[in-house]
């Protein structure tokens, strides 16, 4: 099975890992995708911590070949970008996490650095009240 | 403005922190040099704050309180009055309402306010990961492939200007120039007015 180089880009993060590609179906190496991920394969399914999702009814999910990456993403509700001839695909943020936390009125926390390089993370101003204020030079 | 309120309201427990959704430090430095901020003054190249905001423009500005929950919905405000004949948004009204929220607790609101934030719909959530490609691609000097991924995000999302007009310094075209004027018009054509009204329709 010959297999190609390929970039999967999560949260920024670009991730380099094999691919294969039989008719339509794009097929990613399954250890380095779910590290990557931050998912185990398990008896019970895929697994992130307690969590698990039972992956018994599609057996075509994972095989020898590795992970249909698009359908992983319908799994997991993470919508997937491709371009194909690069080679190059971005997996977006799980849709339902974030209706939830905003629903329930949570601010979702994020780190993100200053000028200078240093980081701020929103929850470590727990006990003040924040005003957030996004802005662009454009 | 901010560095004044942060003075003014800091030793009440306040902090204002900014995010610059552009695509580098460099784009930024010169905004945040001139203010000289003391409070957290972020750089967000990967638009993380907007995606998990769902803010599909800017200026917008969200309350969160002691407990880390969000005290008022976004909405469109501005720290000065500068650019007013453009927006129509004051900003003394908004500037008074978030001293009585530091000093009192309480939460002024007016019909630009919406009662919750909305949820990211799954073609925004698709066209930001549809911009991280591009950005991505962009960044690795594949423009002509970045440009189609940014066109295919703005298709759907055609609302947010984070991703419509936050991709024009990217690709080189001016914010304020020709590129931007065919999406002022593309959005007026649905039926948009101003952004603080636009803010105000995505209340429900």
């Amino acid at each position: 099975m010959s297999t190609t180089p390929f970039t999967l880009i999560d949260q920024g993060q670009p991730h380099q890992i094999d691919a294969t590609t039989k008719g339509s179906t794009l097929r990613l190496a399954t250890e380095p995708l779910l590290e990557a991920l931050g998912w185990t394969q398990k008896t019970e399914g895929l697994c992130q911590g307690d969590i698990c999702i039972p992956i018994a009814n599609r057996p075509d999910l994972i095989t020898q070949d590795g992970v249909d990456l698009v359908a992983l993403g319908e799994l997991l509700g993470r919508p997937i970008a491709l371009d194909s001839d690069e080679s190059t695909a971005s997996i977006g943020e799980e849709t339902a996490a974030n209706t939830t936390l905003l629903a329930d009125g949570i601010a979702p926390d994020f780190t993100l650095p200053d000028l200078s390089g240093k980081q701020h993370t929103l929850s470590s101003f727990r006990g003040k009240k924040v005003l957030l204020i996004a802005y662009a030079s454009w | 403005m901010w560095q004044a309120l942060s003075e003014e309201l800091g030793d009440k427990g306040f902090v204002p922190i900014t995010v610059a959704f552009d695509e580098s430090p460099e784009a930024a430095r010169p905004y945040i040099e001139k203010a000289n901020p003391q409070h957290p003054s972020l750089i967000d190249t990967e638009h993380v704050v907007a995606h998990r905001y769902g803010m599909i423009n800017v200026p917008t500005v969200v309350w969160i309180d002691e407990d880390g929950k969000i005290a008022r919905p976004s909405t469109a405000e501005y720290g000065t009055d500068t650019f007013v004949q453009f927006h129509g948004r004051e900003s003394g009204p908004f500037l008074d309402a978030v001293r009585a929220w530091v000093n009192t607790g309480e939460v002024q609101t007016d019909e630009t306010v919406p009662s919750h934030m909305p949820a990211p719909t799954a073609d925004e959530e698709l066209a930001r990961a549809e911009w991280a490609l591009a950005w991505f691609l962009h960044q690795q000097g594949k423009s002509e492939a970045a440009a189609q991924h940014f066109e295919r995000a703005g298709e759907l999302s055609p609302d947010d200007w984070t991703i419509r007009r936050g991709s024009m310094p990217i690709q080189g075209q001016n914010p304020m120039g020709p590129e931007f004027f065919e999406l002022f018009k593309d959005w007026e054509a649905r039926g948009k007015t101003t952004y603080a009204s636009m803010a105000a329709e995505r209340k429900n």
